[in-house]
Order: C-alpha cells, then structure tokens, then sequence
C-alpha cells in the first residue's frame, strides 16, 4: 500500500470510485438541461423540481399504488415526461420570441411552485424510500465497501447518457432536431412539424430529471427541497462544460463529481464550494466553457 | 419635523394606553415553522399541544380567557420579529410559544425582553439561549444542544463505546454539537479519532462515511440536523455501518425522523430525547389525545415541551389573579418553586431561564420489536436532572451573579 | 422596456413631462405620513427592499443585465455592517458604510468574472458565485452560522441622535432610501447612463461607435451592488440582526420578483414592487407555504401577461414615456 499526500491509495480509489457515482447525477441532470437548451434556447431553472417531482411521483407510486421501482424507472419518466409537455404546450411555448430572461423567469416561477405545493403536502421533512430488494447489500473490493446499488447508479445513467448523445448526435432524428433549431424555417419547409419537435425536446429533457429522480430516491432524502439544493451546482456544471455540446454536459458531470469527491478527502471544507471555484477560473481562461462552441 | 416627533409621541402614547385599557384575555402566540424544515417538529403540531394546555390548565373554568394565536416565521428571524413586534403592540400578546430555529428564537428573545413579556422556548436548541442571550422574561423549556450532546455521549462512553470519530456540519451550530460531546467523551475515558467537516448542508455523505469507517471508531457522532442527518443515516445504512458493528449517534434527533426514515434504516440509533409518549402512563395519555387531533401524528419532545410551559405558564398566571402584564414578575414566579409537570415530572426554572427536568437516552427499535405505527423507540437510559444540563456558572449568562 | 409613446406623432403635454417629479412628490409625501397609519418598522423594512429592488432594477432595467446573485451584495453587506456595528463597536453611520464597502469590493469582483458572459449565462454565473458565497457564509465564524448576528446595537448617529428612538431611525433610513433613489435617477439620466442603454439596445453597435462597453457594464455592475449594499446594511442596522436569509438564493429570486412586477425598466416600479410584495407577505403569513406557490403564481403571470409590470402598465395607460 502506497499513500499520496498522507492519504493511503486504497481509500483514494473508494473516494475516486463515489466521486463517479455523484457524477453520474450530475450528468443526468445537466444532460437533461442541455438538451433543453440545446432545442428551446430556454434555461430550465425548475430542472430541479422536476428531478425532485420524479423523485416524489417513485415514492407515491410505490406507497399508494405498489409499484416498485422497476416499474417506476419506466412509468415516473414517462408521467413527468406529460408534464413536461404540458408546461411546454401551456406557458413555454409563449416565449419563444422573446428574451431568452423570461425562459428563466417563467421556469424559476414554476420551480417555486412545484416545490410550494409538495411542502404543503407532504412537509419539508421528507419520506422514506428503500433500496430495492434486488441491490441490497454490496461488494467488498478490498479497498472500499460498494453498495450494489451505487454501482447500478453509474452503470445506468452511463447507458442513459450514452443513448441521449447518440440519440441526438448520431441518428436522423437527432439531425432534424438539431436543424430545427437551427433554422427552423427551413426545417418547416420540409414538412416536419417543429412545434411539436420542440414540445417532445421539454417533454424529453424532463423525463431524464424524473429519471435522476427516480434513482435518487433510495438514496437521497426524498424532500421538497432535493431539487433546489442540487440545481445550482448543476447550472454551474453546465457553465464549466459549456452549452454548446451534449457530450460536454455529460463529461463535465462525471469529472466535476470526481473533482468534488477528492475534495472531499483532501479538504472537506471546500467541497461545496470546488464546483463554483472551478467555474471561475474556467471562465477567466476559457469564457465559453470547456467544451462550448460560441463565446 | 417637531410635527413629526409630536404626532409619534402621540401615537406611541395611544398605542401604550389602549394596550392598558384591555387586557381581560391572556393571550398566547405560537410561533413556529407551520410549513418547512422544522414544521414536523413543532408547527401546527405545537397549536395543538397549547391549545390542550389551555384546556386542562382549568384556567377558563376560574374566569380567565385565553386564546392562542399562531404564525408561521418562515424561518427568517426578521420576520419572526417583526410578528412578535407586532402581536405584543398591536394583538397585546402575553406569551410567545415553541420557536424553532435558533435564529429566529433569539431574535424574538430580544424582542419580548424589551417589551418584557414572555418568552416559552420549546423548538429552539441553542444553549445559547441560556448563556450569553439569556433573559429574565425566557425559559428554555424542552432540550438544548448541550444536553443533548452531553447526555448522548456521556451515556454511550458508559456503556463502553469508547472510540468515535465525529461528522461534523461545518458551521457554528454543529462546531457546537461536536465541542459540547468531545468533551464529554474525553472526560469519561474516551478518545476521539477523527473528525470531518462536512459543509453544510450535504446531499451525499458517501465520501465522509467511508472516511468514518476507515477509522475503525466504534461510534460514529452525527454533529448536524435534520435533513443532513437523514441523509447521514440512511446512506450509513446503505454503506452496512451498523452492520459492520460500529454504532451511529445522532447529537440532535427528533422521533419524526425516525418517522421519516423508517425503522429498516434507523435502527440502532442511540439519541438523547425529553419526552417519549410511550414512557409512562401520563405521556402515553397525552400522547394519545394529541394524535387524535394531529393526523394520529404522536408528539415531538418539541410538541410537548409547548403543552407544559404554556401549563405552567396559565397556572401561574391564573395564581397571580390573571396579572399577565409584566412577564418578568411572571417569569420570576415561575422560577420561585418547582413545577409538578405531567410530562417532564419534577421540572425547576434556573435563574438563567433554563428549565431543569429527566432526559431520556434512547435507542431505535428493530423492525421485529415494533409493533406498529410510531412504536419506535426504547429508553435505554434516565439522565437525572441534575446531570441532563450545563452547570448554571459555565453558561456566561449575566444574570447569574457570582 | 419599450417606447410607450411615439414622440414625432404625438407632443407630450406639460402634466405628462412632469409626471416623474409629480411621482416623485406623492411618493415622499407617502412616505413621510405612512408612519402614522402603519407600522414604521415595517415600513423601514419595505424602504430597505424598495432601495434593494432599485439597485437591482439598474442592471436589469438599465443595461439588460438579469444579475441572479444580487443576495451576496445585500446580504453580506448586512452582515459586514452588523459585525462590525457589534463587534468592533463601530457608530451606525460607519458601520453603514463598511457595508457598503464590502458589497462595492465583493461587485467589483463579481462583475469582473461574470460581464464576460452575456444573457442567461450571466444570470447562471452571478447565481453560482452568489451560492459560493453563501456557503461562505454558512461556514465563517463571525457569521454565527444558523444563528446570524443578533442584537445589533442601533447606536447614535454621528455620536448624538439616538436610534434607538424608532422616530429617528425612520428618518435616517427615509434619508438614505431617498439619497440612493434619487441617485439612480442621476445615473439613468447621466451621459453615461445613455451609454448603458444603448449597450441594452445593441451592444454590437455600441461597440462599433468606440465605447469599451466592458467598462460601462462592469461600472453598473459595482454601482448596483454598491447600492443593494446600502440597503442591507441599513436593513442590519434597522432590524438589529443579519441572517442567512439574506444571502440565500431566494433573496435573489426575491428581488427579481420585485422588480419584475412593479415593472423592469422603471424608476418607480421597483419601490412599488417591493411593497407588494412585502405587503402580500405580512398578510399571507398564516398561509404558510403557500406563500411561496402564489409567489411562483406571480412569476408565470407576470413573464406571462405583464411584462411591463404596475407601472410599465400604468405608464403605458397614461401614456407617459418615463415613470
């Protein structure tokens, strides 16, 4: 066993190991964040609610309804995912036309309500959700102890990750999208209908918030304020990644969680802070972010 | 400008004359958190519990009229003060009820010391509260951190727990939480191996519970509150802390936690609490009819703590012929002779405005020994009185003299 | 944010050109008979906000700037004051000022980082380093962490007007709130403030004309920190304490959400703004959490149906240019 600054390797891999597993709901949040501004130039500020609506919609399902969270991981996307809709289709799609600023406004207004109504509902203290049978327990790797569900964690929201970028990068579907907000004119001439592209995109970028959500549950308090306390960090993430690409989100996430995970060892204190300290001096060397496209 | 100072003085001088002209009523205002963080633990909750006190302090059945007000302070202690301002000006509130969040409480503390009414602390936790900001017009009712702390740690260092390493939320409250059980631990013969400071708040505790086991400490001290502490445990369940044999120790846990948590991921937690319903026949008495009018929600050591200060306050006040004008000549009554409280037994008020009474160290049920609904907890030790709260002269207060 | 009258078709009548100074009357006039009818604290609490919601409306209003962080000029700037005011025993008027001071430093840096972006990037990165700050906060002794800074002593101003006496605080916070109001308005109309709309119209050309918009911007931006500074430092010393509140990001939110209803872009709107809202939280109270579902009700319909906000809507009824 070797050590590096005084801290035994072994345990520097366990913390390296955690950083991935909070990366990966970075990236599924900022990668739902990206694609909506990616499509609807419009900065999702109730993201966060959405993610804790999806985390609520799991535990409802599974205390009134019975439905494990299997199930959930199909149907709470999908049931937020009709939200999503819904919100596009009755406030968001108003502004298009106008200053990005009132995407902001609209949504950070939304935001507050969703979380209003689920503290007087369901009080701030938050509900119980366990792991589901099959992921009890762990793995001892000799240097650290793996909870089995943590390790699906990363799995899972890789593969999420990896379809979303190929989906959008790699398909003719994803190409169309991509030209719709190019150019959407154009695009209209074709004979595609853009309205509703752009109505599935929030609907999509919302279902991947439920999905963090869902997956948050056993883990995370399942409380009102989940969203509003991770959305920030999130927004950061995105200004380090920079907005231009769907591949950046998702790396930013991973590598800024193990960043936040070797704080956590070296100098605790800083932890909550790293994530806004590196997007200052991302910004001071490289304004567009690391992987943006435009300044 | 002298128009100006004129018309104040007047209506300052209006103000003043009407609050004498009526005041058949005593009035009581809980204020507390109806809807966020701490709204589980005192909030609506806590209106229930006064209004039970009014009615079995029989003070109506002797000609006084009570009526209790409620407000929500949202946790923002300017608005906390301002709604006490205004109650004691505007609604001649007598007493002012629970207050969690200790910003708030000290706040309002200030406010009905100048305006000397006076002030039944129930939800707040700093010991603060009874040392440097203590006040002749307060008493510090239910728990503090102190106890809490001390009470916690000093009965597990006993049972032969000797090496912890503390989570520590990293700001003043939970410095304060780990300082006030490190010593205690020490000056029983056991050590402290570790400690990490986890800002505050935290969603994931994954990386500093790994560091926790690392250190092979049998117990692992939770310095934080609330929601950091429920994500602490059941990320501590998660990761097989207890089942790897060290055990967990909450410094600031209330049953709804326990409630929120589970017993599945709980168990085996050992916290230091005031009042448990099922402890005795009074207790499960009252704990009983409160559910009944809250949701069958049974009460926090919070909750009851609001029924028996505003018992002991009516009482008072109802043997002082209804004289609820000056708190400090109330609150000095109060002070002068031990109070025979339902549900914290024998309870004496320190000059500091501390309330002395038993603590309960106790321990999270398995699953298997509950046997249903809020049946959580097992009292595995009684903290005397005595012992339960920090000396009078180490608190700073300057009302103790000497 | 849009021109409410044409002025090559229509010639304003002399009512309408005087209509800020009319305002401007019934609004001190309000002001100085309020006390009597209301509570005063309550009332220097709205003053406080309503300089707050001005200083913010500057970048918003002004330049076009949505900053989502203004909570860390506000709320450090009330804590440096308390701290300073109780700790080092410093006289109000001075702990007023390093208050300031701190919200001018802590505005120079942040706008130095953040005026590199633009739009809603530049409301992400003030929002981030605004959240840095909290955690700061949270942490740093001094600050008492959940306890905030308590019993802050009101002091004598200029060592012999009491301010204790609720009387001379509401004058001396009437002073203060008219000074930096009536400040903003020189800025708006000042050269300079010319130059600041034309960069909210067309940074591009603003550009192209020779001007080092950076500089423009990063200027509004220490002065609407400085600003909201003032008016947290006041607040501490009105309200004898200093809290996380004020440092959090619904702070933020809040003061947005005060702007944006009394009306972006206005003079008056924001003063008018902070007291709905305030107003609507004193009597919504008793409804708990609901507060915060009405307020985000209040958002959606504002970005929704009334963007020019009370007086932008009111402006627009009277056709007056400027309110």
């Amino acid at each position: 066993m070797f050590e590096i600054f005084g801290i035994p390797s072994t345990a520097l891999f366990g913390q390296l190991l955690i950083g991935l597993i909070n990366g990966s709901f970075y990236a599924l949040l900022s990668l739902g964040l990206a694609v909506i501004f990616g499509m609807l130039n419009i900065i999702n500020f109730a993201h966060g609610a959405l993610y804790m609506l999806g985390a609520f919609t799991a535990f409802l399902l599974l205390h009134y309804a019975g439905v494990d969270y299997w199930w959930a991981l199909v149907i709470v996307p999908i049931v937020v995912g009709i939200v999503g809709v819904v919100i596009e289709r009755l406030l968001l799609q108003w502004l298009y036309k106008l200053d990005h600023l009132y995407g902001l406004l609209l949504t950070f207004g939304l935001a507050l309500i969703i979380e209003g109504m689920f503290r007087n509902f369901f009080g701030a203290s938050g509900r119980p959700y366990q792991i589901p049978e099959l992921l009890r327990g762990g793995q001892n790797l000799g240097f650290m102890f793996l909870p089995n569900y943590r390790a699906w964690v990363v799995f899972f929201s890789a593969v999420v990750c990896f379809s979303t970028w190929f989906l959008i990068e790699r398909t003719s579907l994803g190409a169309t999208l991509r030209a719709a907000t190019e150019n959407p004119t154009l695009v209209r001439a074709f004979g595609i209908n853009v309205p509703r592209m752009i109505m599935l995109t929030y609907g999509f970028g919302a279902a991947l918030a439920a999905l963090a959500g869902v997956m948050a549950a056993p883990i995370y308090n399942v409380s009102p304020q989940m969203g509003s306390d991770i959305i920030i960090v999130v927004f950061a993430v995105v200004v380090i990644g920079g907005m231009g690409s769907i591949l950046g989100a998702v790396l930013t996430g991973f590598g800024l969680g193990i960043i936040e995970g070797l704080t956590k060892v070296f100098f605790p204190e800083a932890s909550n802070t790293v994530v806004f300290v590196i997007m200052a001096i991302v910004l001071l060397v490289k304004p567009a972010g690391l992987f943006g496209r435009r300044g | 400008m002298k128009r100006f100072f004129a018309l104040a003085a007047l209506a300052v001088a209006l103000t003043c004359g009407s609050a004498q002209a009526q005041n058949k009523t005593i009035k009581i205002g809980v204020l507390s958190d109806m809807s966020s963080l701490y709204a589980a633990i005192g909030g609506p909750g806590s209106v229930v519990a006064a209004k039970m006190a009014v009615e079995d302090s029989g003070v109506e059945k002797k000609g006084l009229k009570v009526e209790i007000l409620s407000a929500d302070h949202q946790n923002k202690p300017d608005i906390g003060a301002s709604i006490v301002r205004h109650w004691i000006d505007v609604d001649h509130v007598d007493a002012v009820a629970d207050t969690p969040t200790s910003s708030v409480a000290l706040a309002v503390n200030q406010v009905v010391k100048e305006k000397n009414k006076v002030f039944l602390i129930s939800g707040a936790g700093s010991s603060d509260l009874t040392g440097k900001a203590c006040s002749p017009n307060s008493v510090h009712w239910t728990y503090d951190t102190w106890a809490l702390a001390h009470g916690t740690g000093k009965a597990i260092v006993e049972s032969g727990k000797k090496t912890w390493f503390f989570l520590t939320a990293d700001y003043a409250f939970g410095h304060a939480l780990e300082r006030d059980t490190a010593a205690v631990v020490k000056a029983n013969g056991g050590k402290v191996l570790g400690t990490v400071n986890v800002p505050f708040p935290a969603t994931d505790f994954s990386s500093f519970l790994l560091q926790a086991q690392a250190s092979k400490a049998q117990v692992i001290g939770l310095a934080n509150a609330g929601g950091d502490t429920i994500n602490a445990i059941k990320q501590a369940h998660e990761f097989g802390i207890v089942k790897g044999g060290q055990s967990l120790a909450g410094l600031l846990v209330f049953v709804t936690d326990v409630h929120s948590l589970g017993l599945e991921t709980s168990q085996g937690l050992l916290f230091t609490t005031a009042y448990y319903w099922d402890r005795n026949d009074a207790s499960r008495n009252f704990g009983k009819r409160f559910a009944k009018q809250h949701n069958g929600a049974m009460p926090t050591m919070v909750q009851a703590g609001v029924y028996s200060s505003v018992l002991a306050y009516l009482k008072t006040v109802a043997a002082m012929g209804g004289k609820a004008d000056d708190g400090k000549a109330v609150m000095d009554k109060m002070k002068s002779k031990p109070i025979d409280d339902p549900l914290f037994g024998k309870v004496t008020i320190r000059q500091d405005g501390r309330a002395i009474h038993d603590m309960y160290l106790v321990e999270v049920k398995k699953p298997s020994e509950s046997k249903g609904a809020w049946d959580y907890l097992n009292i595995r030790a009684t903290i005397p009185a005595k012992e339960a709260f920090r000396p009078l002269n180490e608190g700073g207060c300057p009302l103790v003299k000497g | 944010m849009e021109r409410v009258v044409d002025p090559l078709t229509e010639s304003e009548s002399t009512l309408r050109a005087q209509s800020g100074r009319i305002a401007f009357a019934i609004m001190v006039a309000a002001l100085i008979v309020a006390p009597f009818m209301t509570y005063p604290l309550f009332l220097m609490q709205a003053m406080c906000f309503a300089l707050f919601a001005c200083a913010f409306n500057l970048l918003i209003g002004y330049v076009g700037l949505l900053s989502f962080g203004h909570a860390l000029y506000f709320g450090w700037a009330s804590y440096l004051s308390a701290y300073s005011a109780k700790a080092w025993g410093l006289p109000p008027a001075l702990a007023i000022l390093t208050g300031t001071a701190t919200a001018a430093v802590c505005g120079l840096v942040a706008g130095a980082l953040a005026i590199r972006r633009q739009g809603i990037y530049f409301a992400m990165i003030t929002l981030a380093l605004a959240q840095m700050m909290y955690f700061f906060a949270v942490q740093a002794q001094f600050t008492g962490g959940e306890d905030g800074i308590q019993a802050v002593p009101r002091g004598k101003l200029f060592g012999f007007v009491n301010l204790q006496n609720e009387a001379a605080m509401y004058i001396v916070v009437l002073v203060i709130f008219l000074a930096g109001f009536l400040l903003i308005y020189r800025i708006i109309h000042s050269p300079f403030g010319e130059v600041l709309k034309a960069i909210r119209e067309n940074e591009t050309r603003a550009i192209s004309l020779g001007y080092k918009t950076e500089r423009y911007k990063l200027l509004a931006f220490v002065l609407s920190a400085t600003l909201a500074g003032l008016a947290g430092a006041t607040k501490a010393i009105v309200l004898q304490l200093a809290s996380l509140t004020d440092v959090n990001w619904p702070m933020s939110g809040e003061v947005v959400l005060m702007t944006l209803v009394g009306g972006l872009g206005t003079i008056f709107g924001p003063v008018v703004g902070a007291f709905v809202i305030l107003v609507m939280q004193y009597k919504l109270a008793p409804l708990g959490e609901w507060v915060l579902v009405i307020q985000g009700a209040i958002f959606v319909a504002c970005v929704l149906l009334f963007r020019r906000g009370i007086i932008g809507e009111l402006a627009n009824r009277l056709r007056i240019r400027e309110l």
